[in-house]
């Protein structure tokens, strides 16, 4: 599925969040937004799973306006994975799972033996199954996450909708879930945090800054030190690494580099 | 992952026929436990009863000439015309109360969240009252119940104008909305409270405010038990909704709930469910918040089974909590709401303490 969005803007309370936004995901292609805090990275994202309804601009999915779907018709084509957790309520892992199942699913239909094949699946490709009949509750944050990607995946569109997910995730399982992501080979949009998973795994980046775009491409045009210090004001090196070949980007806190220069001219 | 994997070979239709299984069998048993809660709540009075007599009576009133009367007129009364219609009318405000907390609980996404939340039985409350100090009896002997549902839909509407935000209804301004309008329509209903003469008349407000099926009869079932029961069923389809609203209101978006005509929906069900109950029992509390916890520690926290769960066990234990009621300080009876808080608030306790860790910053 292609995604386009174009110009879209967002704003709460008279501040102007998000700016004429416009990005596109090629069929099957890993986008990732990057961006310092409050750049606009989870707004946006919103505006296209539905949650905030832009002021202007609008979001394609092929050639369908998502504003003009019905909720249940988006959720059957756009799965998200969210930051938020779960809830006050006691459900269970197999139960969270299922709900991904819903949007497929009419008042009066019943959860059949191929929603729970769905489900198990996918439980095991996060490597969650053991846990099907646990409490949702009772789970660890990284835990809590490979489940609501499995029930992204149990949702079974062909978008996908990342807002930063390995945020609770130990590195194992950062690796093992964007891997899973990627090899699914659905369109997927991604707010990432880490600039070496984003180096990794994306095909193309968009970085936000106050609310635009203030640079796109592959990660090699896009993650240059002057780019980095400009957004982040922070001093990088990248480079390609002997090994995966992929961007490398070692960040060069100010601190030590002064305390590196001292012991030198000693 | 790979160990995951191996393990997944597994027949996996195999829970799901389990648990429907057992959840068919867990709703027969409480079935016939509500039959049978029935059966004893009519045995049980200064008059005792047997239960063959019980069936027997209610039998030849459902189909007459079946079996010959061999039985006084005074029990064909006190069977028929008093305990049934009592016992029948707990049953049904039991269960309705709490299909419509374990509704309510998930529609603000809080545990602790009730019936009367959001200003329905306040709103009851002013229009039973006002009708028992002025004397109003326009429409005879359902003047209380009209006058408290009047009430009840007067609050319904002012927190819904209150609670509209832009033609949308927040949580947040919907709790808020409902917390202002019950102040002041409580306000309101001590005001006239205040101002009564006749102490009589204080006594059956207060005993109508803490809520009783005293008053029962056949005439004030009918609307009740087609109210729960339509409500219920309304509910209960909505049960992958309620699911995905309960764990957060962006979730639910996501699954393709349009949250926005789906809180609308869900809280005028309510509030109409709540406000028909509450018109023919008065403001019954702890029930509503009690019971779906109590059933989400048996069946979880799925709607699909919760919400029929609830009814079968709302209606039994209000059953049974109005046998309490009666038998305590007989001949006197109790309002059934001081028993229901005095069993509700260590419940309350346990529950606050249980979850303290979700509901204050655990996360």
């Amino acid at each position: 599925m292609k995604v386009d969005v174009t110009n879209v803007s967002w704003s709460v309370a008279g501040v102007q969040i998000v700016r004429e936004v416009s990005l596109r995901c090629a069929p099957g292609s890993f986008v990732g937004l990057i961006g310092p805090n409050g750049s606009g990275k989870s707004s946006l994202l919103r505006t296209i799973y539905r949650v905030l309804q832009p002021d202007a601009g609008h979001i394609l999915l092929d050639a369908d306006d998502v504003w003009r779907m019905s909720a249940r018709k988006a959720a059957q084509r756009i799965a998200v994975v969210l930051q938020e957790h779960g809830g006050e309520f006691d459900f269970s892992v197999r139960e969270m799972v299922l709900m991904g199942r819903s949007p497929h699913k009419n008042l009066l239909d019943r959860d059949t033996a191929e929603d729970m094949r769905i489900v198990d699946d996918a439980l095991s490709k996060v490597g969650m199954r053991s846990f099907a009949e646990r409490s949702f509750l009772t789970l660890s944050g990284g835990e809590k996450q490979r489940v609501l990607v499995a029930r992204a995946l149990a949702q079974q569109t062909r978008f996908l909708v990342l807002d930063e997910p390995t945020n609770h995730l130990d590195i194992h399982y950062q690796l093992e879930v964007l891997d899973l992501v990627r090899g699914l080979g659905v369109t997927t949009i991604a707010a990432m945090h880490d600039l070496n998973l984003a180096a990794l795994y994306c095909d193309q980046i968009y970085v936000l800054k106050g609310g635009q775009v203030v640079a796109s491409g592959p990660p090699e045009a896009v993650l240059t030190p002057e780019l980095i210090y400009s957004v982040y004001r922070v001093r990088a090196e990248v480079a390609p690494h002997p090994t995966t070949g992929r961007l490398h980007v070692v960040f060069l806190p100010l601190g030590m580099m002064t305390e590196g220069v001292d012991a030198e001219s000693r | 992952m790979s160990q995951a994997t191996t393990t997944s070979v597994q027949a996996t239709t195999q829970p799901l026929a389990a648990s429907r299984l057992g959840f068919g069998a867990l709703l027969a048993v409480l079935a016939g436990a509500l039959l049978l809660s029935i059966t004893l709540a009519v045995m049980v009075g200064p008059v005792p009863l047997a239960p063959d007599l019980v069936w027997r009576v209610a039998l030849h009133q459902l189909a007459p000439g079946l079996i010959e009367p061999d039985w006084e007129a005074f029990q064909e009364n006190i069977i028929w015309e008093i305990r049934f219609p009592r016992v029948l009318l707990g049953a049904v405000v039991g269960g309705g109360l709490a299909v419509v907390g374990a509704a309510m609980q998930a529609l603000v996404r809080n545990p602790l969240a009730d019936p009367y939340l959001l200003g329905v039985s306040s709103g009851a409350s002013l229009g039973a009252v006002a009708v028992i100090l002025l004397g109003i009896t326009w429409f005879g002997v359902f003047s209380l119940s009209i006058a408290a549902f009047l009430g009840a839909l007067l609050a319904f509407i002012c927190v819904y104008a209150l609670a509209r935000q832009g033609g949308r209804l927040t949580t947040g301004r919907l709790i808020l909305s409902g917390v202002a309008v019950s102040y002041v329509l409580a306000a309101l209903t001590n005001f006239l409270i205040y101002n009564a003469r006749d102490g009589n008349q204080v006594r059956s407000v207060l005993f109508w405010m803490l809520g009783g099926l005293g008053g029962a009869r056949w005439e004030f079932l009918g609307l009740p038990a087609v109210a729960l029961i339509a409500g219920t069923l309304a509910l209960t389809v909505q049960s992958r909704s309620l699911n995905a609203l309960s764990v957060g209101e962006e979730t639910a978006v996501t699954l393709g709930v349009d949250t926005n005509r789906f809180r609308k929906q869900i809280f005028a069900l309510t509030s109409l469910l709540t406000g028909t109950l509450v018109a023919v029992s008065g403001g019954i509390g702890f029930v509503g918040l009690m019971l779906p916890h109590i059933v989400r520690l048996l069946v979880g926290a799925d709607h699909r089974r919760l919400l029929p769960v609830a009814a079968l066990s709302g209606a039994i234990f209000l059953i049974w909590v109005d046998v309490l009621a009666r038998v305590i300080v007989a001949p006197e009876e109790l309002p059934i709401g001081i028993i229901t808080a005095l069993l509700g608030a260590p419940f309350f306790i346990w529950l606050m303490r249980r979850t303290s860790g979700a509901l204050g910053g655990g996360r």
